[in-house]
């Protein structure tokens, strides 16, 4: 045991800040990030900005749900835009080819179910073949694109069903300024609602604390009698009708469905999942930290549209920031940890023969 | 008459058979679990106790044999089923969840088993402190268990098996990370479960302890069954024996170090806010030095200081004459100093690596050739031979780690250091959880080195081990060295009382 000068009681809220996933940290950034660019450009500062903010990151927050808890559990998912894309385009495809409109609920309803399958057979051989998810991920992201555009078409298709493209313009608030009419889009809502599911799962079932567990040791996970293949399964599934629910509200914020669609995303993802706390190595992770992240690289991309900077350095300070969240990482767990001594790889020897 | 009818076994394994690649770790073995007792399974690193303990976990499976628990007969356990059944493993790796808190490590799985679908950290918390004040303990619940000390992960892991109401509990070299009074208070805890009717399973090295708390004692020898029976009708050798086949010495053996051999290792005035000050320390070359008190007395810290884990904030450290500044552990290593780690598990291992891999990878930059390119051949040959030295079991040494026999992975440790060729060699805890016959080896190894001019400092609580190996043994209380003993002053009893005092 340790001495007892190491060992402090925590308590109170305030010796709780910065959160087990330095949430803290991240909502001061966020703050900090918003107070610099009002201070910069007056205009950041509004209500239009944050509206405008959200809906911007509506499509990122529902893939960032889908990616913390793969990676909570251990894993890491890159195939979740190929499966957004071939579930939404695969619905909108296969119902407008027979002239029918399946509906809001159906299309949803069937897109996720699609979804499903393709998460199923992420799942299966992740879990069954106990294959790398990286290389699983990247195979079948590869493999959906493709098998989609051989079987269901590659068309880009310019009108929604009625159905989906009526949802393009519905707010939930809509609010008059001198600038004009500014909207809070309707879509917002279920993704706060399954944010809020969410959080609730992975903090308060055994499902979600199995997750954690799988996440921090598999083996230990199986030796407590956590079914952990079936977990995995599950979780994948859940991944691949997020994706879906993703892909479907991408194609009715842009108003058409494009199989070329959601390219490159995945990095935009993670990084902000990883920024938000979550570890690559699982096991860590939280749905408050991955909502601040989001925002926060959807805050920094709207900043950096305003002051003008080119597309290309978008793109280079999103992976920046990945780097940022994992460096950050790597710096806080070395520090309070009773680091590992000798595990260090090679470290410079005098010659030994 | 009165014939009082033998007691229904509450566990029964008869003829397990389990090979891994064809190599027997178990073989036709058979073993029984009375109700109420404790029973000790004995035998050297490697024989198969660890294995035994996860085919009737529902870890492994076996490759033929009968599990009989409760009446019922398997053919092989699941985890959930051996749960299920009311078993519950301290799994010599702990087993534990580095990234939730000992709250969630010790209640979460209790909840899960009894069907819960539901977690509720505010429903863990009373369950864990519960257990943690049955067993007297100073566990801080709210920790991440990754920051613990291995002797907090290893009571956490106590916890975890304890909370349940388990019918069968098994230890698997529970007290490798413990002293005294942790000992002390589960020993009394095993004797509470044991008046309730729970029955134990105990494996350890430490023979006395085994003798303490076990009434009956079953003994494996290289997979095979050797020999059951009651505690009483053995001794520490007869057991010794049993396992080993050869009689063991424990004896004082100690070479002569001239008063004026050179220094290898000297620390002025070493200290550290909070966990130890004023250390003053000389390790000649071709010395063993012991470094011995309670748990927290800061022993450990020390060692860590000097090898740079964490760094001392005031005092000299001098190494073979030359005064050295250690700030970090490649500033150590490249002083010369080499530590092997408490935690040999989770520190001192890449448990996924292969044997070979392990043992290169302290030194591997001193088989680099020209051009930087390494010499694969001279560091084959080099490894084959630490290996074969240190008496390595393996089929082969690229197999990984995590496969051997935990007595094996601490050679594999003591193996990386040796192939650095240090000046100063730092051992912390070298002979847990390793087998009677080994550990004599693992000294003689240590005296061997020694001999060669290495200073060595082993850091113990293995009073014996000390005694049999050392030249002189310092003791440490509450961060300070507080007692030298050396020559005919080195003995059990002395050091014994000195620790205590
Ligand atoms: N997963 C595995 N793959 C290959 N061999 C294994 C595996 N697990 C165990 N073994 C081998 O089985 C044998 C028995 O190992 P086991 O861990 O049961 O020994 P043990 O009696 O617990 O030893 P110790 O006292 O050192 O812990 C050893 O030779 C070990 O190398
Ligand atoms: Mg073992």
């Amino acid at each position: 045991m340790s001495t007892p000068a190491l060992r402090q009681r925590r308590s109170g809220l305030l010796s709780r800040w910065p959160g087990r996933n330095n949430e803290g940290y991240l909502a001061a950034l966020l703050l900090l990030v918003v107070a610099v660019m009002s201070a910069a450009a007056p205009a950041f500062f509004s209500l239009h900005t944050f509206f405008s903010v959200i809906r911007g990151a509506t499509v990122p927050w529902i893939f960032a749900m889908g990616v913390l808890l793969v990676l909570v559990s251990g894993g890491i998912d890159v195939s979740f835009p190929a499966i957004a894309v071939f579930s939404a385009y695969s619905a909108v495809a296969l119902t407008t080819a027979r002239g029918v409109d399946a509906g809001l609920l159906g299309n949803f309803a069937l897109a996720m179910a699609i979804g499903c399958l393709l998460g199923l057979v992420n799942g299966i051989l992740i879990a069954r073949f106990r294959l790398p998810t990286l290389i699983v991920t990247l195979g079948t992201a590869g493999f959906f694109r493709g098998a989609m555009i051989t079987f269901v078409g590659a068309t880009y298709i310019a009108q929604l069903p009625r159905s989906l493209a009526e949802q393009s313009t519905r707010s939930v608030i809509s609010v008059n300024t001198e600038a004009g009419t500014t909207f809070l889009h309707v879509l917002v809502v279920p993704v706060l609602i399954l944010t809020v599911l969410i959080a609730l799962g992975l903090k308060h079932t055994m499902f979600g604390r199995a997750a954690y567990a799988i996440g921090g040791d598999p083996e230990a996970a199986r030796r407590v009698g956590i079914p952990v293949q079936r977990t995995q399964v599950v979780l994948y599934v859940l991944v691949g009708a997020l994706a879906a629910f993703g892909g479907m509200v991408f194609m009715i914020q842009g108003q058409a469905a494009d199989p070329q669609m959601l390219i490159g995303i995945e990095l935009d993802t993670i990084a902000a999942v990883v920024l938000g706390g979550a570890s690559i190595f699982g096991g860590r992770g939280s749905v408050l930290g991955t909502v601040l992240g989001v925002l926060l690289v959807q805050v920094i991309n709207n900043s950096l549209v305003l002051v003008g900077v080119p597309t290309a350095w978008q793109r280079a300070t999103v992976g920046l920031l990945l780097l940022l969240g994992v460096g950050a990482q790597a710096w806080a767990g070395r520090r309070p940890r009773r680091a590992a001594p000798a595990a260090v790889k090679a470290p410079a020897v005098k010659a030994a023969a | 008459m009165d014939i009082s009818p033998a007691p229904r076994p509450v566990l029964e394994l008869r003829d397990i058979v389990k090979t891994y690649g064809g190599v027997h770790a178990l073989d036709t073995v058979s073993f029984t679990l009375l109700p109420g007792e404790v029973h000790c399974l004995a035998g050297e690193n490697g024989s198969g106790k660890s294995t035994l303990i996860k085919i009737i976990s529902g870890v492994e499976t076996p490759d033929s044999g009968v599990i009989v628990v409760g009446g019922e007969r398997h053919a092989s356990m699941t985890p959930a089923s051996a749960i299920a059944a009311g078993v519950q493993v301290i799994y010599q790796d702990f087993s534990l969840f580095p990234n939730l808190s000992v709250a969630e490590n010790i209640a979460m799985p209790r909840q899960r088993a009894v069907g819960g679908r539901f977690y509720s950290a505010r429903a863990a918390r009373p369950i864990a402190q519960g257990i943690v004040d049955e067993l007297g303990l100073a566990l801080d619940l709210d920790a991440d268990v990754a920051a613990l000390s291995v002797a907090d992960k290893q009571l956490t892991a106590i916890c975890r098996a304890l909370v349940s109401d388990a019918q069968i509990i098994i230890m698997d070299e529970p007290t490798t990370a413990l002293t005294g009074a942790e000992v002390t208070a589960l020993f009394a805890l095993v004797r509470r479960l044991q008046s309730r009717g729970v029955s134990l399973i105990f494996v350890s090295h430490k023979l006395d302890e085994v003798l303490r708390v076990s009434q009956r004692l079953t003994v494996l020898r290289n997979g095979t069954w050797v020999a059951t029976g009651a505690a009483g009708d053995y001794d520490r050798d007869a057991i010794a024996g049993l396992m080993t086949g050869k009689d063991i010495d424990t004896s004082r053996v100690v070479s002569a170090v001239p008063a004026d051999a050179a220094i290898a290792l000297e620390v002025k005035g070493l200290g550290r806010p909070g966990a130890f000050a004023d250390v003053d320390l000389v390790v000649r070359c071709g010395e063993i030095v012991g470094l011995t008190g309670l748990l927290g007395s800061g022993r450990g810290e020390i060692a860590e200081a000097i090898f740079g884990v964490r760094p001392a904030t005031t005092g000299t450290i001098a190494v073979g004459g030359h005064p050295v500044r250690i700030q970090s552990i490649p500033d150590a290593v490249a002083a010369g100093i080499g530590y092997v780690p408490e935690d040999r598990l989770t520190q001192g291992l890449f448990l996924d690596d292969s044997i070979a891999d392990n043992v290169v990878a302290a030194s591997v930059t001193a088989f680099a050739g020209r051009a930087r390119l390494l010499d694969r051949a001279r560091m084959l040959a080099f490894i084959q031979s630490v290996a074969s030295r240190l008496r390595i079991k393996a089929p082969n040494l690229s197999l990984a780690v995590r496969s051997l026999s935990g007595g094996n992975a601490q050679r594999v440790v003591l193996a990386k250091w040796l192939m650095t060729n240090p000046k100063v060699l730092l051992l912390n805890g070298p002979t847990v959880g390793v087998d009677v016959g080994s550990k004599s080896e693992i000294l003689e190894i240590l005296r061997t080195q020694a001999s060669a001019g290495m200073g060595v400092v082993v850091i113990s609580d293995d009073i014996p081990e000390l005694y049999s190996a050392c030249h002189r043994v310092l003791i440490v209380q509450g961060g300070r060295i507080v007692c030298e003993l050396a020559g005919d002053a080195v003995r059990v009893e002395t050091i014994e009382q000195r620790i205590a005092a």
